[in-house]
């Protein structure tokens, strides 16, 4: 019961952040809502690896929140600087 | 039994908190408010979520995954965040004032 509620909670947070991430007028609100959708996720499996007793689903909840850390400064550092492979200082404006 | 009760509190203020972080992100009105909505109730969902799932299973390896998980998005959540915050104030977004 306390799991199902949870689950329902997590799916109803999922959906608004999915649908902010589909309307977002910015590609940083987009960015925003799927990091949100990203952390909900984990949580979501975290509860059902507890509801179903499968505990080794939390390795699957760990794994996917370095992969959403990264993945989201991956998509920042691509928006901002337009490629992935300029180092940490900004881009000169009179090379573009 | 109080465990059950203090495990069924975290969780359910956790789903307050994410829910009410997901209406912030319709009802705010530009980027910067809504980054300040979803950003800082994730971290306390996630952690009142974790440590409501934790209560309920002792100290097991489980426990000990979660509060990895715990610590991790901790840890990168706030960080997401401001580079988020950073990444449209470089990319030119201008937040909406006097409003």
């Amino acid at each position: 019961m306390m799991y199902a509620v949870a689950i329902v909670a997590i799916i109803i947070t999922i959906s608004l952040a999915l649908v902010r991430a589909l309307l977002g007028p910015t590609v940083y609100d987009r960015i925003t809502a799927m990091n949100m959708l990203g952390t909900k996720t984990i949580l979501l499996i975290a509860v059902f690896a507890a509801l179903t007793g499968r505990h080794d689903l939390l390795d699957i909840a760990l794994v996917y929140a370095l992969i959403n850390f990264i993945g989201v400064i991956a998509v920042l550092k691509l928006v901002e600087q337009g490629n992935l492979y300029t180092a940490g200082e900004k881009p000169n404006e009179e090379s573009e | 039994m109080l465990v059950d009760i203090l495990s069924w509190i975290c969780l359910m203020l956790g789903s307050l908190l994410g829910i009410i972080g997901g209406i912030g992100l319709h009802r705010f009105p530009d980027f910067y408010t809504r980054l300040h909505a979803a950003g800082t109730t994730d971290t306390l969902c996630a952690a009142l979520f974790l440590v409501g799932l934790g209560l309920q299973m002792g100290v097991t390896l489980a426990s000990l995954k979660l509060l990895l998980i715990f610590m991790f998005i901790y840890l990168t959540s706030p960080t997401a965040s401001h580079s988020l915050a950073n990444a449209a104030m470089i990319g030119g977004l201008k937040p909406v004032l006097g409003k």
